[in-house]
């Protein structure tokens, strides 16, 4: 890892897997998949449709049990514990979650008021109501929405004011791990930058950790110190977010970084990818999912499913040519 | 001196307004811009700007709360904000089309999509009626649809949505237009899938020579796909200007504020601009300039009428203090 | 409080149909309440000498076969009917919903189990259904009360199961997931409110419809039995006079249902505004 060797690990998961029955086959939705998130930092993960990343999200925040794998938080086991029931752990209070969708994400019958209040009055400390709207007000104040519009309904609020809603509801337990699922993919761009930076500021200044689920990978560099890459359920790529947007190793990182509109690329001939994308269906756990679409694949990629391989710098690359 | 050549697509203060309950609301005002032949014209702006009330006026497929109250908007000799319907019916899907965001709702979900090409070329390309199959499919292959003889037959909720999208753009080509509207083609679709439809589009463009109007609210995409882009705020143009002239030197302070709120232009992430104050409430009376009260550089003058500044040949600001 | 009156005072002005059937709603409520007081005869009493008198002024609707006041026995039934129905309705309501969402929500085996007896309900004919709860169980009016609630279950069921399966993977589901809460309280809390809205307008539609439907069995004779005052009951009584001439026995019974149904169908579409959060400005 860069920086200093001593940070704690915060969220441990190792060889996460999810499978979902699908007719008489298996769609590994999420694959042999480790990662680690350390005290106060902020791991960008990122993947387009099919690669498994909203339910490794839903896996982390316990509102869906793996069928196989090990999630640790703080030194405990909570991938043990039943999604069902994991609403009464003491963990659940430290590991919440930012949507994506401001609409989709907030009760249309709740005011901004209720919305933020109800973890607290589930699982705060002091559930009486003076408290309660002590904090919510104080948690207003925090994310920069005007105590005026604590009373509203989402519908008269704007797209970046319910953004505001969902930041306050879901650091109003004091979480340790906050995992932002594209935060801001419904905004404006001139909405984003402030909710990007109110992020930033909530982070260094609560201390908590941020899984940053994102498409954007411009954002993704500004906002995270390292990144973590997937492709059809399983990790190609990880490392320190300069390092890894400066010298993709893996070819799919290349195609991704290459997609990213550029206007300095104009005119340029595109990296491309070719072909279809494997199927996610009880894919064989020999071949490299990516072999197919890849511009460099040869025969051990049939053969061999690759493994992460890391560098000193801590830049890890799941491939036979590159790794 | 020779006379500039006349534009394909010649569009002159268009203005458009809506009659709604709550008032009325001036989406456009006095929208000028033109199109040559073969170009790629990018209209950006953020949602609430007008862009994507320009492209419907055009086609006339308003609502029918809107009315065009001013304007015109001059293709291949035709004022399409006049024409008859009759005229405008054999304008749209022949020389002028259209494709839309969210291609699975574009498409009619119970046509096969072999289908709906089909009726298209019936309807305005004089293609006989046993050579219209044969000739779907190879529209299906143009447009890089793999094992396009099965999937003249699928429906559109088969397909993917990168897919479903290349579907429409083989309905809007059937008939080699000479200009294409596409409104958000890209917005929702992973990013390598978006990288190879805007390769598909200008490929298919260079190929026959048309041209290309495309609305989109990323700056960045704009940038790197267009020849010309046109800015628009709360239904204002502000700025008309080459792709490149328009990123690295806006003239429009709104410009600048978008062009320094786009990541890609960040190097860090306190670079990023956020743009103060909202929209303005389109009902009732509006100041000459749309972005004077979130505008930094105001000074009287900005309450006269707003001008249209040519600071270089081929690059137009709205504004009374440009940069 | 005073938000939702305030909002109630909006949704009544923007649409005057609205402001016309809550009008009429009211003047019901106040009819079934104070009605037996306000009627210048008694509904029972009988009086062969005036019998089958045209309106007039003395009796302003006319007489029945039997001498009693027209008008008085329309005024009363009032009570009668709305209660029927009002119950029926609350009943249906009530359990329908709890199924509904219930089954939408956990799926699997209880959704299954659900949707076979609402099946098996829907299979039957109101009448049907009447005539053997009241072979089993009596000839009361409670017992037809059961019987039009059972019937419109399903209804609500429905709704219910489909309003909550839409909602089931929203956002704000998973957000309250994360808060803390648990299935039930997601259920009551979350869930349920947000379906309430297109009920609204299925629970007025339906009090019309049961009002129709103990008039109907009435009609038949299950139920409401003579001498009590019931609009179906009076429909019926009614309709062997229309040949001799006697229209008034029957038309101003059914005069008072076709109203009665009117206003809640008018209704429905008021209610849903009201509690629709999205409608207030």
């Amino acid at each position: 890892m860069s920086g200093s060797g001593e940070r704690s690990i915060l969220l441990d998961v190792k060889a996460l897997e999810r499978r979902f029955p699908l007719g008489k086959g298996w769609l590994h939705a999420v694959d042999d998949v480790s990662l680690e998130i350390g005290a106060g930092e902020c791991v960008g993960l990122v993947g387009e449709s099919g690669c498994g990343k909203s339910t490794l999200v839903k896996l982390i925040t316990r509102l869906l049990d793996p069928t196989a794998g090990r999630i640790a938080f703080d030194g405990h086991d909570i991938g043990g514990v039943p999604a069902a029931r994991f609403a009464r752990a003491p963990e659940r209070a430290l590991i919440q979650m930012v949507f994506q969708d401001p609409t989709d994400s907030l009760n249309p019958r709740f005011t901004a008021f209720d919305t933020i209040a109800d973890p607290i009055r589930r699982l705060g400390r002091d559930r009486g109501a003076g408290a309660v709207s002590t904090r919510v007000r104080e948690l207003a104040e925090m994310v920069g929405l005007p105590e005026a519009l604590l009373g509203r309904f989402p519908h008269q609020l704007s797209g970046g004011q319910k953004q505001r809603v969902g930041i306050a509801r879901a650091i109003a337990l004091e979480p340790k791990l906050l995992v932002l699922d594209e935060p801001t993919s419904a905004l404006d761009v001139s909405v984003q930058a402030v909710i990007l930076k109110l992020l930033d500021e909530l982070r260094r200044r609560l201390g908590i950790s941020y899984l940053f689920v994102s498409h954007d990978l411009a954002v993704v560099r500004l906002v995270a110190d390292r990144v973590i890459v997937m492709y059809l359920g399983r990790v190609v790529e990880t490392g320190p977010v300069e390092r890894v947007f400066a010298n993709p190793g893996h070819p799919y990182t290349r195609a991704l970084l290459a997609s990213v509109p550029m206007p300095e690329r104009r005119g340029e001939r595109r990296f491309r990818l070719t072909g279809e994308p494997r199927s996610p269906i009880d894919p064989s756990p020999t071949v490299c999912r990516f072999y197919g679409r890849c511009p460099d694949g040869f025969e051990r990629c049939e053969r061999e499913m690759p493994v992460l391989r890391s560098d000193a710098a801590g830049h890890a690359v799941a491939c036979h040519l590159h790794g | 001196m020779s006379d500039p050549p006349i534009p394909l697509l010649a569009v002159q203060d268009l203005s458009v307004e809506f009659r709604t309950r709550a008032g009325v609301v001036h989406a456009l005002d006095r929208v000028s811009f033109d199109v040559q032949r073969g170009e790629t014209v990018g209209v950006v702006g953020e949602s609430g700007s007008g862009k994507s009330v320009t492209a419907f006026a055009l086609l006339r497929i308003l609502d029918p709360s809107a009315r065009i109250s001013e304007g015109r908007a001059v293709f291949g000799g035709l004022d399409l904000v006049t024409a008859t319907e009759h005229d405008l019916g054999l304008q749209r899907g022949r020389e002028l089309s259209m494709i839309f965001q969210n291609p699975r709702t574009a498409l009619n979900p119970i046509r096969p999509v072999g289908r709906q090409i089909a009726d298209v070329l019936l309807r305005h390309g004089n293609v006989a009626r046993a050579q219209v199959r044969r000739r779907a499919v190879e529209l299906l292959a143009q447009v890089q649809i793999p094992d396009p003889e099965r999937r003249y037959a699928a429906y559109p909720f088969q397909l993917s949505g990168g897919m479903c999208q290349r579907v429409m753009i083989a309905l809007a080509l059937a008939c080699s237009p000479s200009l294409l509207i596409a409104d958000e083609p890209t917005t929702g679709l992973d990013v390598t899938t978006q990288a190879a439809i805007m390769d598909l589009i200008r490929e298919l463009a260079e190929r026959t020579n048309m041209a290309t109007l495309l609305i989109t609210h990323d700056l960045a995409l704009a940038a790197e796909q267009c020849d010309r882009i046109v800015v628009m705020h709360a239904g204002h143009v502000v700025e008309v200007a080459p792709a490149e002239a328009l990123f690295e030197t806006p003239r429009h302070p709104y410009t600048a504020k978008l062009v320094a709120a786009t990541p890609h232009a960040a190097e860090r992430l306190a670079d990023l601009a956020a743009i103060p104050g909202g929209l303005p409430d389109l009902r009732g009376e509006l100041p000459p300039c749309r972005y004077r009260f979130r505008c930094e550089r105001y000074a009287p003058l900005c309450d006269g009428p707003l001008p249209r500044v040519e600071v270089l040949p081929g690059h137009m600001v709205a504004c009374w203090k440009p940069l | 409080m005073t938000a939702l009156l305030r909002h109630g005072r909006y949704v009544l002005g923007e649409n005057p149909v609205t402001g016309l059937a809550f009008a009429l709603f009211v003047l019901l409520v106040v009819l079934a309440a104070a009605g037996p007081g306000l009627v210048p005869y008694d509904p029972l009493a009988s009086n062969t000498a005036e019998a089958l008198k045209p309106p007039s002024r003395a009796h302003w609707f006319g007489t029945d076969q039997l001498g009693r006041d027209l008008l008085s026995r329309v005024v009363v039934a009032t009570r009668l009917d709305l209660t029927i129905s009002i119950c029926a309705v609350m009943i249906a309501f009530a359990v329908g919903s709890a199924a509904g969402v219930t089954g939408g929500f956990y799926g699997g085996w209880t959704d299954r189990l659900i949707g076979r007896v609402l099946d098996t309900i829907m299979a039957f004919p109101l009448f049907v259904l009447a005539m053997g709860i009241v072979a089993a169980l009596g000839n009361t009016v409670a017992n037809i009360v059961y019987a039009t609630a059972i019937i419109n279950v399903p209804f609500y069921a429905r709704l219910a199961r489909s309003e909550v399966m839409v909602r089931r993977e929203a956002g704000f589901i998973e957000a309250a997931r994360l808060a803390g809460n648990r299935g039930p309280r997601i259920l009551a809390m979350h869930l349920f409110p947000n379906c309430l809205p297109p009920m609204m307008v299925q629970i007025s539609l339906n009090l019309g419809w049961a009002i129709l439907n103990a008039a109907g069995l009435s009609f038949i004779g299950l139920g409401v039995r003579p001498p009590t005052p019931e609009w179906g009951i009076m429909v019926a009584e009614g309709a062997a006079f229309i040949v001799s001439g006697e229209w008034w026995i029957g038309l101003f019974p059914g005069a008072a249902l076709m109203l009665a149904v009117f206003c809640f169908n008018l209704l429905g579409d008021g209610l849903r505004d009201l509690i629709d959060p999205r409608r207030r400005t």
